[in-house]
């Protein structure tokens, strides 16, 4: 297959899951290793996340999946470089499992393939037709002031 | 998976293998919808060669022919099947290993 669905990577981290959950989950741990500029978290299901990196003045909106301390944490985000509008997100899953002292930490990105029809044609006429609209408003807009 | 993104991708990654349909994409991106009369003023390359590469891209998807003004086609951007190529790059940009090594430094440097 050449158009990758999910993304997968395990590594063995020298610390006990505990501490690896805490990175993982708090805003002082993704705001640090992840983002560069901070981050804020709602751990729970349905919770809000964002990360933020300056370099790139990007921030980067998570809503939280599953939390399941210390072995499960996931949560779904926009895909990179799709409009602000699509609804696609891929899903990370973040699964840690003791491993000697340490951690064995295995995280999967998937959704990458993702396409349903219904999503494929609202993309298709939402975008083919975005800026003509989005024109086509803003002319209405100032004909009506 | 639906069976056809790759196709879709592949015909992105196709028509953008080439300069000339590079071209034409950019000049549809930035000035917006154009005849082929319209793109042969503003790109080096003949009007017959412009009509067999928007004939090429029409079939693929990644431009639709409307009416134009005078009876002439206009030629429209599509971009949903840009849209599938970008979560292909999504994929392949994706650093988890930068990011899982930083993770470990963090870690590592006691912050964590």
């Amino acid at each position: 297959m050449g158009f990758p669905d999910r993304i997968e990577r395990t590594v063995e981290l020298a610390h006990p899951p505990e501490k690896v959950w805490a990175a993982l989950t708090t805003a002082e741990g993704l705001g640090t290793w992840f983002g560069t500029a901070g981050a804020q978290i709602d751990l729970r299901p349905g919770g809000s996340a964002w990360m933020r990196w300056d370099e790139e003045g990007f921030t980067a909106d998570m809503r939280v999946e599953r939390v399941e301390e210390p072995a499960v944490f996931g949560y779904t985000w926009h895909i990179y470089g799709l409009p602000e509008e699509d609804p696609r997100r891929t899903y990370v899953e973040f699964t840690l499992e003791p491993s000697g002292a340490g951690t064995r930490l295995t995280v999967v990105e998937s959704g990458f393939a993702q396409l349903p029809g219904d999503v494929h044609r609202k993309a298709f006429d939402g975008n083919t037709e975005g800026w003509a609209k989005e024109l086509g408003e803003l002319a209405d807009y100032l004909d009506a002031a | 998976m639906p069976p056809d993104i790759e196709a879709v991708a592949e015909q992105v990654f196709t028509a953008l293998a080439d300069p000339t349909r590079r071209a034409i994409l950019a000049a549809l991106a930035s000035g917006g919808p154009a005849t082929a009369t319209d793109l042969a003023g503003r790109l080096p390359i003949t009007r017959q060669a412009i009509a067999k590469h928007l004939a090429l891209l029409a079939e693929a998807g990644l431009v639709t022919a409307e009416p134009g003004e005078r009876r002439r086609v206009r030629y429209r951007l599509r971009s949903a099947p840009m849209q599938v190529a970008q979560q292909f790059l999504a994929a392949l940009a994706r650093d988890w290993d930068g990011a899982l090594g930083a993770l470990r430094d963090h870690l590592d440097r006691g912050a964590g």
